[in-house]
């Protein structure tokens, strides 16, 4: 469970976040939407651990991230917007340095690494550096990095971007087979299409506000709208007249 | 503790296995001291011992005006070459390199010379040019010898002893020994080395911040439960594992440049066994974690690699300041300059390799001057890692 509570960021006299409260249920995927600059970014980042909020809280499980080894950074997996690997390093290592750092034993680390490696279809270049990956190669290995530890909770900040249209369906499987598995998964995302196939539940986030928190097929029926694209530029256009 | 070391391994197994890094760490940082510095050297000693078995090549003019002096500059193995040459031909020869040093005997020189009177001679070189610098003053050096030894004899034949013409006699006691004198040519080495110690961690320190920045991995790496003053520190003891590597090459790429170079033919030894190697090891490890401290530190204020490598490469300089203020002071070793890092390094190697004997009390407060420094710039970086503009 990943909970944003009153979540408040301001950089300069811009407020990039601005007492935002949402809740990522077990077993669901929650998708946070909002267009380029709404503040997604900012939100995830308080969340994972690596901004701290000027005021309100970040939960994980009810426990709070803030803090360099806080209880709540080790039931959570991330994958950042940049998802950069260590080139030199292969994909194998890569994941194995993580788990090291979460403070699993060399056993359970070659043992999850070779399940997460069936699970995306990695074998074929798990032991080659990484220098040179695809960048839908690169994704899966940053994600059997963030789940090497086996978190309970997942945050992907838009982890289809770049990707085919192959990796994307590969991802959504892995992510509903992740969900499946009772795990909580918050993702963020500005394609609708992407959204309305894989969310539970969706939180529409512009100008750094929470506008609507529901799941898809209630946004669009308390918009009245006929598709979610619709519904969101309602959402969108109703907050521009109110401010 | 497991995480500091987690992250040691990681940063060395990467680095190790880049090309860039491994040249710069294991032989252009290590090697390019003891190269140049061998180099220059044996250069410098095939110019010395050159000269001094080189005879002396003398354009004259009018030197049948002179028969003594001719005789006597052929007698001291001077190669004579008689040239009809004015002093204005002489300037001319002189100026477009035909000649190199003449000596002009004027009409008057003959005349002058049987009164007794000082007889003139010209003596027309370039001194800019220090080789013919160096054969004007061997020319000027044998015209005086000559000057004097006629001067005896004209006493002589006065029924005056050639002594009164000496009223003080010098002699020379030069202290220097081989070891001392080469020291002068080895002081240099002492900024090779510590030249050494830093590129050997030059792009660890740029990886460990700029690096993990550019390439995306930071964020990932900052949401993880482990501290931030843990992950600086095992990049530190990293950058400083490469750094005590190519101090290590560099002082065995030193020593063996120097059984090569024949330093005993100039009358110098050079204290640099496998002994010494070793105390200059000693004398140098407090500087590896200031280094990778301070190198870790700069580097983590840049946004990019590139800007990290503009700004480390005038680190690499930073030792230079005290050891050239150092030699234009000529700066002994004294207890009150053991706290300035670098310089106390540099003062210590020196006393080691003209063979002094050292303070134990100077080695301790180098080490712990560093030393302190370097926690000072380790505990820095750790806070500035703990800033939200790391992210960048």
């Amino acid at each position: 469970m990943i909970e944003a509570k009153a979540l408040c960021k301001q950089f300069g006299s811009v407020r990039a976040v601005d007492a935002a409260s949402f809740l990522a249920r077990d077993g669901e995927i929650t998708g946070l939407l909002g267009a380029n600059g709404a503040g997604k970014s900012t939100a995830l980042r308080m969340l994972y651990g690596v901004l701290t909020p000027d005021s309100g809280s970040a939960l994980i499980d009810g426990v709070d991230i803030r803090g360099e080894t806080s209880a709540a950074r080790a039931t959570l997996g991330v994958l950042p917007h940049a998802a950069g690997l260590y080139g030199n390093l292969t994909a194998r290592e890569n994941i194995a340095y993580f788990g090291a750092l979460q403070g699993l034993d060399a056993a359970t680390i070659a043992k999850r690494s070779e399940l997460l490696a069936q699970a995306l279809d990695m074998d074929a270049y798990l032991d080659r550096r990484t220098k040179g990956f695809s960048q839908g190669q690169r994704i899966k290995v940053a994600l059997a990095r963030a789940l090497v530890h086996d978190p309970k909770n997942l945050i992907l900040d838009e982890p289809t971007n770049g990707l085919d249209v192959m990796a994307i369906r590969n991802l959504r499987e892995m992510l509903s087979r992740l969900r499946d598995e009772g795990r909580c998964i918050l993702f963020s995302s500005h394609v609708m299409q992407e959204v309305a196939a894989l969310c539970d539940r969706v939180v529409i986030i512009g100008d750094g506000r929470v506008l609507a928190d529901d799941s898809p097929e209630g946004i669009r029926a308390a918009c009245g709208a006929p598709t979610l694209e619709q519904a969101f530029l309602q959402v969108l256009g109703a907050a521009a007249g109110v401010s | 503790m497991r995480a500091l070391f987690t992250v040691f391994r990681k940063e060395c197994l990467e680095n190790l296995r880049d090309r860039r890094t491994l040249i710069s760490a294991l032989l252009f940082g290590p090697l390019f001291g003891p190269l140049l510095f061998g180099a220059m050297v044996s250069r410098m000693l095939d110019q010395n011992s050159f000269e001094a078995d080189q005879a002396l090549h003398l354009t004259i003019a009018g030197g049948e005006r002179a028969p003594g002096l001719s005789q006597y500059l052929k007698s001291q193995g001077v190669k004579l070459k008689s040239a009809a040459l004015s002093e204005d031909a002489a300037r001319a020869a002189i100026q477009s390199g035909r000649e190199t040093v003449v000596l002009i005997v004027p009409p008057e020189y003959a005349e002058r010379f049987t009164e007794a009177m000082p007889a003139p001679v010209l003596l027309v070189a370039d001194s800019s040019d220090s080789q013919n610098r160096k054969n004007a003053e061997r020319a000027r050096a044998l015209l005086a010898a000559y000057g004097s030894g006629i001067a005896q004899q004209r006493l002589q034949i006065r029924g005056l002893s050639p002594l009164i013409a000496m009223p003080v006699a010098v002699n020379d006691i030069d202290l220097a020994t081989p070891t001392g004198r080469a020291a002068s040519i080895l002081g240099f080495m002492t900024y090779f080395v510590l030249f050494a110690v830093l590129m050997g961690g030059l792009y660890l320190a740029i990886d460990a911040t700029a690096g993990e920045r550019e390439r995306g991995s930071l964020e990932a790496l900052l949401s993880l439960p482990v501290p931030r003053a843990v992950l600086v520190g095992g990049k530190i003891l990293a950058t400083c594992a490469f750094m005590c590597l190519s101090l290590a090459i560099s002082l065995t790429a030193f020593v063996l440049v120097f059984r090569l170079v024949p330093l005993e033919r100039i009358g110098m030894s050079a204290n640099l066994g496998p002994g010494t190697a070793l105390a200059l090891f000693v004398i140098c490890l407090p500087f590896v974690p200031l280094g990778a401290a301070l190198m870790t530190f700069v580097a983590s204020f840049t946004r990019s690699y590139r800007e990290a490598q503009t700004y480390l490469t005038a680190v690499l300089l930073v030792p230079t300041l005290p050891i050239a203020f150092a030699s234009i002071y000529s700066l002994k070793t004294k207890s009150s300059l053991m706290f300035i890092p670098s310089l106390s390094q540099h003062l210590l190697m020196t006393s080691v390799l003209k063979a002094e004997p050292l303070a134990g009390r100077d080695l301790l407060v180098s080490a712990l001057a560093s030393l302190l420094l370097a926690a000072l710039f380790a505990a820095l970086t750790a806070r500035h890692w703990r800033r939200e503009t790391l992210l960048g």
